[in-house]
């Protein structure tokens, strides 16, 4: 596989922060004391009016976007995912989504890539507790230039919009003018026996695990499904027909995410022999963003292993 | 109606609803406003078969002075941009403010039954989408001061020379996202809020002081960077007056109203036992010749 250049999704969020304030004098940033971290404290920089850090409250901040949609602005909302959405959900669920609020919310360190900070500050529950939740679209891009493309299409999508994305650098997977749409995922690759389903930072590892099994025989599928909500099901099932096994693929509690999404689908559509990568039920833990991964098994190399298991089961 | 007693049925026959002289807002005797408010909310409550009396009633001369007297609204212009807005962040005192924008005509009286029932827009907690004049749907205790300072926020930002007030429960400062959304408004001098403090003195479990202890208000208030009054929140001039001093401030600004929960009926007042029961029969009756005694 060619090696692709690394750039930080975070970088993509910020571009597309920078662009979307420069199409639409409603977009206002709401940061809460990470700005630095995530870049977006640029926005600073260019739109000084329009940018409000509220210090370390993120209850305070998803009700305070709440208030701002409500007079016609569009509150891009950013702090560490596992912060933005569990320690406000109530007001997300209450203050944002039950009133069907132009609030977008931007979970930045998502999954495992914040490596040696740990378990409190790894998100692994942020899709299932945002996916979970009426009105709300999930989005979960895989490089830098799909991020810029997600915050846009937050901007063009009515209602709330929870985009996740990541810390370490990914290899580049998409053009500078990459589009992402609600509803609609990516086929990277076509293959016949086996479907992988990625998101976010697996979706690189996925690619590659792909071309593995191709080595060995097992001609793949690959879906990036940067769309969990709406979840594509025409794509999913389009490509599951035919296929003896489904496989998902994700930097996330393997419960309520990208794998409940999909094995919900072809359960009810087109039940087929399913497995999943994933965490399973268990906290993260410090160490490099790569030895993290290697432990809970969010490798190319496991998504291989798993995808033979899946094939040797009988339908 | 069914399984309620003809006494209470031929009470509520006799107060249609949407036929009453003293809510025209022309011709404004507050005290009988509010009487009629607390009448209201008790054949409300009384209809529904549950809901917040004690509340409710501790919270009507607020509400009253406000849509009466302090906001700028146009009832028939729900959506009208220039308007103040209210958000009632102890959501379960939602009768009364049903019963208030009912008299000041944002929908028909005759809806105000309908509380809590199944395809009503009066839903049992304040749900801004499925009813004119609500600017925004509340329930969950400590949400509605941040969503008033984002308010304030985006009339500063769109240039509009508006208010935004929000009714808050004295039991409701124990969340902690309360003083998160306090200290925001004054770090950044949001002068055109308002914050209200329903000062009631009880919760659902029981007295505040006994369930968890908030005072001294005043002075934390004062020290989250507020400017803060202390008024009667059962006479109107002393709200009057409240208001009036919290319009020119500088500062964001909190009146702590003084009340009574459950205040206008006597076995309601005071108790925690009425945060949130609905009146058997007897006790409706009872209620109802009481309130009436206070008109004029």
């Amino acid at each position: 596989m060619t090696r692709r250049p690394l750039r930080p999704t975070r970088e993509g969020y910020v571009e597309g922060l920078l662009e979307a304030g420069r199409l639409d004098e409603r977009v206002v940033v709401i940061e809460g004391d990470v700005s630095r971290s995530i870049g977006s404290d640029s926005f600073l920089d260019s739109y000084p009016d329009r940018f409000f850090n509220l210090g370390a409250s993120e209850q305070d901040m998803m009700g305070e976007a709440a208030g701002l949609a409500l007079t016609g602005f569009i509150p891009f909302v950013a702090t560490y995912g596992v912060f933005a959405t569990g320690r406000a959900w109530d007001q997300i669920r209450t203050s944002i989504c039950y009133m069907d609020l132009d609030v977008k919310i931007g979970g930045a360190h998502g999954g495992v890539s914040v490596g040696p900070d740990g378990a409190t500050h790894q998100a692994l529950e942020d899709i299932a507790i945002m996916r979970v939740l009426p009105n709300m679209t999930v989005l979960v891009p895989a490089d830098a230039s799909q991020t810029r493309a997600a915050v846009l299409a937050a901007l063009r999508t009515p209602g709330p919009v929870y985009i996740r994305f990541g810390r370490n650098p990914v290899p580049q997977l998409y053009p500078d003018d990459s589009v992402v749409e609600p509803g609609k995922g990516n086929l990277l690759r076509e293959g016949a026996d086996i479907l992988l389903v990625a998101c976010g930072a697996m979706v690189a590892e996925t690619l590659s695990a792909a071309e593995q099994l191709a080595g060995a025989g097992i001609s793949a599928s690959v879906i990036d499904m940067v769309s969990i909500k709406p979840l594509d099901r025409d794509l999913i099932l389009n490509q599951a027909i035919g296929k003896r096994g489904v496989l998902t693929a994700e930097d996330h509690q393997v419960t309520g995410g990208l794998f409940g999404a999909v094995a919900g689908l072809l359960g009810r559509e087109y039940p087929l022999p399913l497995g999943s990568v994933g965490v399973t039920d268990s906290f993260g833990t410090s160490g490099t963003p790569a030895e993290v991964m290697e432990k809970y098994g969010l490798t190319a190399d496991n998504i291989c292993r798993k995808a033979a298991s899946v094939l040797g089961r009988r339908k | 109606m069914e399984g309620m007693s003809a006494e209470w049925q031929s009470i509520s026959r006799l107060k249609t609803l949407n036929e009453r002289q003293t809510m025209s807002k022309d011709a404004p005797d507050l005290g009988n406003v509010a009487t009629q408010v607390r009448l209201d909310v008790l054949s409300m409550i009384k209809a529904a078969g549950s809901g917040h009396p004690g509340g409710s009633f501790s919270s009507v001369e607020i509400l009253v002075e406000l849509y009466w007297d302090v906001m700028r609204v146009r009832p028939e212009e729900p959506e009208w941009p220039e308007r103040d807005r209210f958000v009632l962040s102890k959501g379960h005192a939602c009768p009364a403010l049903y019963a208030v924008l009912a008299a000041r005509g944002y929908f028909e009286s005759s809806e105000l039954l309908t509380l809590r029932k199944f395809g009503s827009r009066l839903q049992g907690h304040p749900n801004m989408r499925s009813l004119p004049g609500l600017d925004a749907s509340t329930g969950s205790l400590g949400h509605g001061l941040s969503i008033a300072c984002g308010i304030a926020h985006g009339l500063r930002l769109g240039r509009l020379d508006s208010r935004v007030y929000c009714l808050l429960g004295d039991g409701e400062l124990q969340e902690g996202s309360v003083w998160e959304s306090a200290m925001s408004a004054s770090h950044f001098g949001l002068d055109r809020l308002t914050a209200i403090v329903d000062r009631n003195l009880v919760q659902l479990d029981g007295r505040v002081t006994d369930v968890m202890e908030i005072e001294p208000l005043t002075e934390k208030w004062l020290s989250f960077g507020w400017d803060v009054v202390v008024c009667d929140g059962h006479s109107f001039p002393s709200l009057a007056k409240a208001f009036e001093h919290c319009s020119g401030s500088g500062l964001p600004s909190v009146i702590i109203a003084d009340t009574i929960k459950g205040r206008g009926v006597s076995f309601m007042e005071g108790t925690f036992q009425w945060h949130g029961r609905c009146p058997d029969d007897d006790e409706y009756v009872r209620a109802v010749h009481e309130l009436k005694r206070g008109l004029s």
